[in-house]
């Protein structure tokens, strides 16, 4: 297989960002906390680099979907070695009901528009958690799916995916095109080097908009509420195992 | 000493002559110290001192035409004439262009990154040398070289830039931080402001990618403070193709692992004029592979421990004509470009430090209880917060003051780099320290890593020119150029009516001044009205720390470079004043564009300036009082009969 692959890279807030949710509990505190690419994104990149370094593609594309900023994602991608970028501007509303059926009809339109053969994503998201994006991109394009891929091969035509299932390791063998899903132990992804960072201000990030790509936008789902995880409370210390089992048997665990 | 060799020297006498004597004495002397603190200054600053032979009649008269050149830029070089320079201190300095900036936040993230997760400050400094995998890491993330240019193999960043990064390297890991620095901050620097076209083009691209290390080698085992008494030569072959390089230099950052060295040397030179044979210092860069450079074993040292110090000797080294950085017997200009270029970045990366150790102190202040109550509650912790956070304030803000200044193409920042290397590395002590006492018990422990930084930081306010060193330096810098202006009202009083305006503005001044009324001095329409208050305190400051600059120079004449005890509270002075314009020019940025923390900047500013007034105004008492003289004789006193017995002189309170 030779062709193009399209990387889809998501800005979330900085996995070490501590999350502070909003006074009105509609969401999360995002203005003035870091952000950075979404973990699983970065493993995703990495992929379809090595692939390209293997010469097993062409070309690596990096897709986000976001504000002015996702721009900063997409340039952390074209440092660690995509080719290029396609920056789909969603802002404003549109941004804050921007969920996975919405970035799945984006990234489908554009697998078309670019004739990618391949697109790799993240399993999930550190922010929503969401992990529906990848199969729903498959299921819009009617491609096979990889998903929770721990070790990825192509073969021909066919690619051979190890996914991370409940349990265990299953090995499956798909057709391309095919949209693959990467998890946790795929690779380690590389850090963005200062001197890529600066090659890759030449690289190109190109400007959509959904509606370029005739995707509709409109949400179907409503964030009734966001509340922070409740505080762990306070223990007692028990003497002896004769009080803790009782003491168990008091709250009715036992 | 210095005083014998400018004495001996003719055209100096010459220029002293040459005073129109209706000059009183005092102003005499005045004049004459300003020839020499010039020279004076040189030595104190980086300790390099050119040759008295160097101080031909051209030097003279550059000094006295450089006396009537235009009027510095400089903030620190105006309030010791009581004037305010405004240009090179407000608005904020904000130099980077769009480009610039977007560049800058993109290699924020990764540097941040690779510091939290590969590099591990505790384990470099239990190994006392930058773990393998990290050191090709740092090399591969292009952390080697910052600033050279982009076609050299390089990023190519700005000095704001490059502060931005080196702060991140201070917040995580000094002994790091000086294997970088003493890489591209003072290592090749020299090539970087002084190297011709081939000789960036043959070391630059290796150098930038780590591929070879550099030092910078200065200091002898005779030779710390005082550099001008280096004992290296090099000796120019009759051919004149090469030199042979002999000595020996210690404590050199990168010793043991540098391929590349900046070495200053003296080099026997013909004066064109009297045809004697003259020491001059030249610098060289010199190769590993030339053969004849060894090292010796890393020092065993307090702090800093990654970083590797070693001796490094050179046996007749032949050192190609080509190599020699700059020109012949030029190295002491040389050696001061350097160090007074790489100075605002130490100021940068302490910054870094103080704010990582501060969030140490606060984590702890805010979850420790003690007494039923979080100690962040109680008055004597909150004191500590806060002035550490003031600390860190001002420091954060002369290294971008500074770095913003460089970039837009200021030369004079001599003394305000200066300025921002003493007061970074004090208050970077102090903050860790307190730091320490707020952990209490556990931040005398290893783990939570402060002590380390304690040990680290011990040294910043050592190395690149003591503190005490840079004190005189700030001092008679500025004396220099108040003796300048002084040197020109001399000049007006030969034609008092030919310049009876200037003279009668000059002496109402003082007549206000004595009288503890306004000159006329204000920095209205520079500070934000919010900040009205802290911006008269500073000039009121200022105006009467012109006015104590001009009394001393008159009561001490040429003798001022003598009065070291004096010169320290000048410069502490001109320390507290530089930091309060730092922070009133930052504070009222921010409160101008209305950031979300502008109005706790305000508290930080007027509290800083409150404090810093009574300061300077103490000192200013100090110097003007007869006390002061009775205070400096018994500090001499105390610390001579100490000398004298060879320890304390005090016999026991219990006799034995």
């Amino acid at each position: 297989m030779s062709g193009r692959v399209l990387v889809g890279v998501k800005r979330v807030i900085d996995y070490a960002v501590k999350i502070r949710v909003k006074p009105d509990n509609k969401g999360v505190v995002t203005d003035g906390v870091k952000h950075s690419m979404n973990p699983f994104c970065e493993i995703a990149v990495e992929e379809a680099v090595k692939m390209k370094e293997k010469k097993l593609i062409k070309e690596v594309v990096a897709v986000s979907c976001g504000p002015q900023q996702a721009q900063e994602t997409i340039r952390t991608a074209l440092a660690m070695g995509a080719d290029r970028g396609i920056h789909v501007e969603v802002s404003g509303k549109d941004y804050e009901t921007l969920g996975p059926l919405q970035v799945s009809k984006i990234m489908a339109a554009l697998a078309k528009k670019e004739e990618a053969q391949l697109i790799i994503l993240g399993k999930q998201a550190i922010d929503d958690d969401c992990n529906q994006t990848g199969q729903m991109t498959a299921a819009l394009l009617d491609w096979p799916q990889g998903t929770f891929a721990s070790e990825v091969s192509l073969e021909g035509d066919k690619i051979k995916v190890v996914r991370e299932v409940d349990g265990g390791l299953e090995t499956i063998k798909i057709n391309t095109p095919a949209v693959l899903t990467a998890d946790l132990r795929l690779n380690t992804p590389r850090y963005a080097t200062l001197p890529n960072i600066m090659k890759a201000k030449k690289k190109k990030i190109a400007n959509v908009k959904p509606a370029d790509l005739g995707v509709d936008m409109t949400s179907r789902l409503e964030v009734l509420r966001v509340d922070e995880p409740p505080q762990r409370l306070a223990g007692v210390k028990v003497e002896t195992v004769d009080d803790l089992v009782g003491k168990l048997k008091e709250t009715g665990k036992i | 000493m210095l005083l014998r060799k400018v004495s001996q020297s003719s055209a100096l006498c010459g220029t002293i002559r040459r005073i129109p004597p209706v000059l009183s004495g005092g102003q005499r002397q005045v004049v004459a110290a300003v020839q020499n603190t010039r020279l004076y200054v040189s030595q104190a600053a980086e300790a390099v001192l050119e040759k008295t032979a160097a101080v031909g009649s051209d030097a003279a008269t550059k000094v006295e035409k450089k006396t009537a050149a235009v009027e510095s830029k400089s903030f620190a070089v105006s309030i010791f004439k009581g004037q305010i320079a405004t240009p090179q201190v407000f608005p904020f300095p904000s130099v980077m262009n769009e480009e610039q900036e977007q560049f800058l936040r993109e290699l924020v993230g990764p540097v941040a990154k690779f510091f939290v997760e590969v590099n591990d400050p505790a384990k470099n400094d239990a190994l006392e040398k930058v773990e393998d995998h990290t050191m090709e890491g740092l090399k591969e993330m292009g952390a080697f070289g910052l600033q050279v240019p982009a076609d050299l193999g390089g990023l190519g960043l700005t000095n704001t830039q490059y502060a931005r990064l080196v702060e991140i390297v201070g917040s995580h890991d000094l002994g790091v931080g000086i294997t970088l620095g003493a890489h591209q901050s003072i290592g090749f620097k020299g090539i970087l402001l002084f190297g011709n076209p081939a000789q960036k083009e043959k070391y630059l691209p290796k150098l930038a990618t780590g591929e070879t290390i550099a030092a910078f080698c200065l200091t002898e085992p005779a030779s710390g403070s005082d550099a001008a008494s280096i004992k290296t030569i090099a000796v120019q072959s009759p051919c004149g193709q090469y030199f042979t390089l002999s000595g020996g230099k210690i404590w050199i950052s990168n010793g043991g692992l540098a391929e590349i060295f900046t070495v200053f040397a003296k080099t026997p030179m013909k004066d064109p004029k009297t045809g004697e044979m003259k020491d001059k210092i030249t610098a060289f860069i010199v190769e590993r592979s030339f053969g004849g450079v060894t090292h010796g074993p890393p020092e065993k040292k307090m702090g800093i421990k990654a970083s590797n110090t070693a001796e490094v000797y050179f046996d007749n080294v032949r050192v190609p004509a080509d190599c020699v950085l700059g020109e012949v017997g030029g190295g002491f200009k040389v050696a001061m470009n350097i160090l007074n270029n790489g100075r605002f970045g130490m100021a940068a990366a302490l910054s870094g430090t103080m704010k990582g150790v501060i969030t140490k102190a606060v984590d702890h202040a805010a979850n420790r209880t003690q007494f039923g109550s979080k100690i962040h509650n109680y008055g004597a912790i909150q004191e500590k917060m806060a002035r550490m956070t003031m600390m860190h304030y001002v420091t954060e803000s002369m290294a971008y003051m500074i770095s913003g200044n460089m970039d837009s193409g200021a030369s004079e920042f001599q003394i305000e780099a200066a300025i921002s290397k003493i007061f970074a590395s004090e208050a970077a002590w102090t903050v860790t320290d307190e730091c320490i006492q707020v952990m209490g018990g556990m931040g005398f422990m290893k783990d939570p890593g402060v002590e380390r930084v304690m040990r680290d930081l011990r040294i910043f306010r050592i190395f690149e020119g003591t503190n005490d060193i840079l004190r005189l330096f700030v001092a008679l810098n500025g004396f220099q150029n108040a003796g300048n202006q002084l040197k020109s009202l001399q000049k007006a009083m030969k034609n008092p009516l030919g310049n009876a305006g200037m003279l009668a503005g000059e002496i109402t001044k003082r007549a206000k001044r004595k009288a503890g009324l306004s000159t006329g001095l204000t920095l209205q329409g520079s500070v934000h009205p919010d900040l009205a208050h802290s911006g008269e305190l500073t000039v009121k400051a200022i105006e009467q720390f012109g006015a104590v600059v001009e009394e001393l120079l008159i009561k001490h004449g040429k003798k001022i470079i003598d009065e070291q005890f004096v010169l320290k509270r000048v410069a502490d002075c001109a320390i507290d004043l530089y930091a309060m314009i730092v922070v009133l020019s930052r504070a009222s940025r921010s409160l101008t564009q209305g950031h979300a923390a502008a109005q706790h900047e305000k508290m930080l500013c007027e509290t800083w300036c409150m404090e810093a007034h009574d300061r300077v105004m103490q000192d200013i008492k100090l110097l003007r009082s007869g006390e002061s003289k009775q205070l400096f004789n018994n500090l001499r006193a105390i610390s001579t009969a100490v000398v004298e017995n060879g320890a304390v002189v005090c016999p026991h309170p219990l006799g034995f």
